[in-house]
């Protein structure tokens, strides 16, 4: 028997797979979608796989560039990227967060002196990568809620 | 001796966060401290760091920590530039904390500051070719008054480890304790954590001691806590680090030191503060041989020097 997809395939664009399960929206969030873009969006959640439960975002047309792949490593450490051109896969990795996030994530420390006016980005450096924690180089404090803080 | 034989290279160093150093290097610091502590009576003299010039930014008021820091660079020769109000410098005028560094730096060998923003010392070592020292970032870090406590410890008890130590008071926002739960779990000191409810010791600290294989005890009974205790920590519930004054009032004189309270405890019992006191220890406690906490503030000079001779670059 054939299996029938959830969301349909996409002509061209970039399916977000294997997102921590209930992640999706905050991922849309991360990206800032739909604000940013008048892309059609597809939206999965609970999606049953081998792995157990995962969301799954569609966007169509419209290609991550790799800082924002970054950002989505923050809250969905498995996820993966796939590129789509013409309904075939021509790129696919997982998001890798890297050692430091630079200007992505805002301290979540109000005293904290990269809140400051000061002439510096955010700085964290990744102490976990899954799950994702990570602690600010200024004041070495934790956020809480990562999501939240994205810049 | 081995130990004798290796000179370990601070010249340069920043000395920002004492989870940057690690127990060979805090060994090192405080044996080198342990050799300051006649210059820094002014029995000896040793011209360490004639013409080298230290910048000294206290952004925030202090006493002990800029007077020793100062004291210590006189004690080894070299001369102090810098100021204990910022009201009178360009940050009224608006200039960031990275442009005052670069200042700084230009014109001095090392800078010492203290800002109430937490990580302005990280901040500062990004801007300054010299290096820097911490001398207190906000509620954050505080590394050579760490550095000062572990040697007090180790001077007054021979060792850190094993050691029965309460951490007593804002566990919250006091700076020092964080430092020092860290430190002393580095040790394998016994740690046991007395505070108001709402000034309990910060999850993330309580974590570091449980990853260095310390369990520490809580307990709001002080009496209690201090029984077996070889060393009690007392700390100041800070009026200027809570939000609201509400808050404060709630809190402040929960804990109280007297003499009556430390018969429950050891006669070698020893209580440190690293001041200042208001009403948390009684002036009747200053007179008994439990009281450290006076020559607790005097050895921030011999470990001062040693930081500074280390990371200037001048040898005893």
């Amino acid at each position: 028997m054939k299996k029938e997809l959830k969301i349909p395939r996409i002509k061209d664009g970039t399916v977000i797979d294997h997102i921590t399960a209930g992640n999706a929206v905050k991922v849309l969030h991360i990206l800032g979608i739909p604000k940013s873009s008048s892309s059609t969006v597809s939206v999965a959640m609970n999606v049953k796989s081998k792995l157990g439960k995962k969301d799954i975002v569609k966007v169509e047309n419209r290609e991550l560039d790799p800082h924002e792949v970054n950002k989505i490593a923050l809250i969905a450490p498995k996820a993966s990227i796939n590129f789509i051109r013409d309904y075939a896969v021509t790129k696919k990795h997982k998001v890798k967060l890297p050692d430091e996030i630079i200007g992505i994530v805002s301290c979540s420390n109000p005293t904290c002196v990269s809140n400051a006016k000061e002439p510096v980005k955010s700085r964290f450096i990744v102490i976990s990568k899954d799950p994702p924690r990570i602690k600010c180089y200024y004041c070495e404090r934790e956020p809480e809620d990562i999501a939240d803080k994205i810049i | 001796m081995l130990f004798f034989l290796i000179r370990m290279d601070f010249k340069g160093k920043d000395i920002i966060s004492i989870k940057d150093f690690s127990k060979k290097e805090i060994d090192y610091i405080l044996d080198y401290a342990k050799d300051m502590v006649r210059y820094a009576m002014g029995e000896k003299y040793k011209n360490v760091l004639g013409g080298k010039v230290l910048s000294s930014l206290f952004f925030e008021p202090s006493t002990r920590t800029r007077l020793s820091f100062e004291s210590a660079m006189n004690r080894l020769g070299g001369r102090v530039i810098g100021f204990s109000d910022p009201s009178g410098t360009s940050q009224k005028k608006g200039e960031s904390l990275a442009d005052t560094i670069r200042m700084a730096d230009s014109y001095s060998d090392a800078i010492v500051v203290r800002h109430p923003h937490e990580g302005a010392a990280r901040l500062a070592a990004e801007f300054a070719e010299v290096p820097v020292l911490n001398a207190g970032d906000g509620a954050g870090r505080h590394p050579t008054q760490c550095l000062l406590d572990l040697f007090t410890i180790r001077t007054e008890k021979k060792k850190i480890k094993k050691n029965k130590i309460v951490l007593l008071g804002d566990l919250k926002y006091g700076r020092t304790v964080h430092s020092l739960a860290y430190a002393l779990s580095l040790y394998g000191a016994e740690l046991t954590f007395v505070s108001p409810a709402s000034l309990k010791m910060p999850n993330e600290v309580i974590n570091e001691c449980k990853e260095l294989g310390i369990e520490p005890t809580y307990t709001s009974n002080i009496e209690k806590a201090i029984k077996d205790a070889d060393v009690l920590y007392v700390t100041r519930i800070q009026r200027e680090r809570f939000p609201d004054a509400e808050e404060y009032n709630r809190v402040v004189g929960a804990y109280k030191i007297d003499n009556n309270l430390l018969k429950n405890g050891k006669e070698n019992l020893i209580v440190m503060h690293p001041l200042p006191r208001v009403t948390e220890i009684n002036p009747e406690v200053d007179t008994t041989p439990h009281a450290i906490y006076f020559k607790q503030a005097f050895n921030g000079v011999p470990v001062r020097m040693a930081l500074l001779s280390l990371v200037i670059g001048g040898k005893l």
